[in-house]
């Protein structure tokens, strides 16, 4: 700071001119270690990643890499794993995701009110978070096995299911298992993101609206869903994107299976990758699938920018 | 009157019936997994869907601390999640706070680059990586999974760094610098403290996220001297008899610094949240 002042009392000029420089070249300051990082070890990889989709690799095959155009594409268009998994991926995405959000709004709105132990119980349903993936993969896969896990048994009980057998054995219901599991890990993030949301809005609103009499659910639908869907939007997004391509929970329990019932895009890419070794066919599976996350986020993106131009 | 005290009776216990459900449903998971490890290995299966055995033992834990590698694997699992945190906080908070305060050239390029980082499946990203990693020794070292662990949290936690500047006021710097500051001795004495919450739920988010990452773990690393701990956890898997008792232990240990973590940063987490909320 000193020097600076200095500087600028003996070279008026040069300072000036090499002040300019430096503000115009600060911000690039903050930015560059993040983009660089970004650059070098995703961006390059990926491109790399990219133009595998339209070469010959097979990690164990010495004498591929040659360049085969768009013959995985082709191929792609005929795989009917493929169309399979594409249809599991809208169902498990959807599932996901829609069920984390409605769990994770509602206990947004209970946490939202001052009540005895509420730090406790805030501390306590957030924990799944903080577990690891894997791990949640491996628990819930007990917990549905009828040998060591109680699900089976209780579900029979209840009259949900007609047996006690293990429903991520059926090719019918094993997707259930992992959707379970992931909602069971999920719901922390959308009740936090929904609390921090409806923490930010000003409480007068509601006080305003309860002395014209506006009934609790009115109040909810006038101001809350309003003023939080700007930021739900992009919350939902990102996690949308985040869960379809998130393969853990399903690799680790159900592998795909029974006979490739459960596989989603990617978890079939990472199948085809690490069993069948074939990354070039694995980089066209992942080309595809981020061309299909590409459109619907623009879609959610024009969406939210209507939302929010209809309010102003 | 009364209809109204006896609403608001039945508000309260429906509000308590339903957060006791929340706290059941989060927490009987975690219950199975400790009774599982607490269950002799005779017991497993003959007892596997009573509620608790009826005879508990530490023998899995005491194995997996004594006899296996798991200790190594838990300094390692560590080392990168800690190095991970602070590397990431160091980087988007500068970073953020670029995205924060200036308007610049290349400025919605950067943020449609960060973008796409979140778009696609990383397990692309395995083969190139590992060839590029490869020469620069980057590979079998902790060193590797530090920087592609920050690399891939560094664009979301940037957001969420700039969402915290955003609502700090502009007065605030501009005023020091009228006092003589730079910008940066500025951002360091006055903003950085005043987002203190939110550079620990940022920490705490990346922390967690490290500690539980498996597929560039088990793909960069083959050598144990440099395995992760989920790593570790699979390969109780993977040998020839699964012993589920011990990977239940094991499973247990790895909890314990991830939910401690969590417990500590859990309540900046909203706090900080709800301050990038406010400027929505």
């Amino acid at each position: 700071m000193g020097a600076g002042h200095d500087q600028s009392e003996t070279e008026p000029e040069v300072s000036a001119v090499g002040r300019r420089l430096a503000t115009g070249a600060e911000p690039y300051f903050y930015t560059a270690p993040a983009l660089l990082l970004i650059i070098a070890v995703m961006l390059v990889p990926l491109s790399v990643g990219l133009s595998y989709a339209f070469r010959d690799i097979q990690l164990l095959d010495p004498f591929s890499g040659g360049f085969v155009g768009f013959d995985h594409f082709r191929e792609l268009k005929a795989d009917r794993n493929f169309r399979a998994a594409l249809l599991n991926t809208l169902i498990w995405t959807g599932a996901s995701v829609a069920l984390q959000f409605i769990f994770g709004l509602i206990l947004a709105l209970l946490l939202n009110r001052e009540f005895p132990g509420r730090r406790l119980v805030q501390a306590l349903v957030f924990l799944p978070w903080a577990v690891p993936t894997f791990l949640v993969g491996l628990d819930w896969a007990w917990l549905f096995n009828p040998v060591v896990g109680p699900l089976p048994g209780w579900l029979f009980a209840l009259k949900i299911t007609h047996d006690t057998n293990n429903l991520l054995a059926a090719p019918g219901t094993a997707l259930i298992g992992p959707i379970v599991a992931s909602i069971w890990w999920g719901i922390p993030f959308f009740a936090i993101t929904n609390l921090a949301a409806l923490q930010s809005i000003p409480k007068d609103l509601y006080e305003a609206a309860s002395i014209d009499g506006a009934s609790v659910f009115k109040q909810f639908r006038s101001i809350t869903l309003p003023l939080l869907a700007p930021t739900l939007a992009i919350t939902i997004l990102l996690r949308t994107v985040w869960v379809a391509n998130f393969a853990d929970l399903i690799v680790v329990m159900t592998n795909g299976g029974p006979a490739d019932s459960t596989q989603t895009v990617a978890s079939y890419i990472f199948t085809v990758a690490f069993r069948r070794l074939d990354f070039g066919y694995a980089s066209s599976i992942a080309a595809v699938l981020l061309i299909l996350l590409f459109i619907y986020a623009l879609a959610i993106l024009s969406l939210r920018r209507l939302i929010m131009q209809r309010q102003s | 009157m009364t209809i109204r005290m006896l609403r608001r009776i039945l508000y309260w216990c429906s509000h308590y019936l339903l957060i006791g459900l929340y706290v059941l449903f989060a927490l009987f998971p975690l219950f199975w997994l400790i009774k599982v490890a607490l269950t002799p290995n005779d017991l497993l299966y003959s007892e596997g869907i009573r509620l608790w055995p009826s005879r508990t033992s530490l023998e899995h834990f005491r194995f997996v601390l004594a006899h296996s590698e798991f200790p190594l694997f838990f300094r390692n699992s560590l080392i990168v999640s800690s190095g991970t945190a602070v590397s990431v906080t160091l980087i988007s908070g500068v970073g953020g706070y670029g995205l924060s305060r200036f308007s610049f050239r290349g400025k919605p390029l950067l943020v449609a680059l960060m973008l796409i980082t979140q778009m696609f499946p990383l397990v692309m990203l395995v083969a190139p990586m590992f060839r590029l990693f490869a020469p620069l020794g980057l590979t079998n070292s902790l060193t590797g999974l530090v920087i592609v662990y920050t690399a891939f949290n560094a664009p979301f936690a940037t957001f969420l760094m700039q969402s915290f500047f955003d609502a700090i006021p502009k007065e605030l710097e501009e005023a020091a610098m009228i006092d003589g500051a730079t910008r940066f001795g500025a951002f360091r004495r006055i903003i950085l403290p005043l987002t203190l919450p939110g550079i620990a739920a940022t920490g705490g988010f990346v922390f967690t996220a490290a500690w539980s990452e498996l597929l560039f773990a088990l793909m960069l690393n083959s050598s144990s001297q440099a395995s992760t701990f989920p790593v570790g956890l699979l390969s109780f898997v993977s040998k020839f008899s699964v012993d589920f008792g011990q990977m239940m232990a094991a499973g247990v240990l790895a909890l314990i610094p991830a939910c401690l973590f969590f417990l500590a940063i859990q309540r900046y987490l909203v706090r900080g949240l709800t301050a990038g909320a406010v400027k929505g």
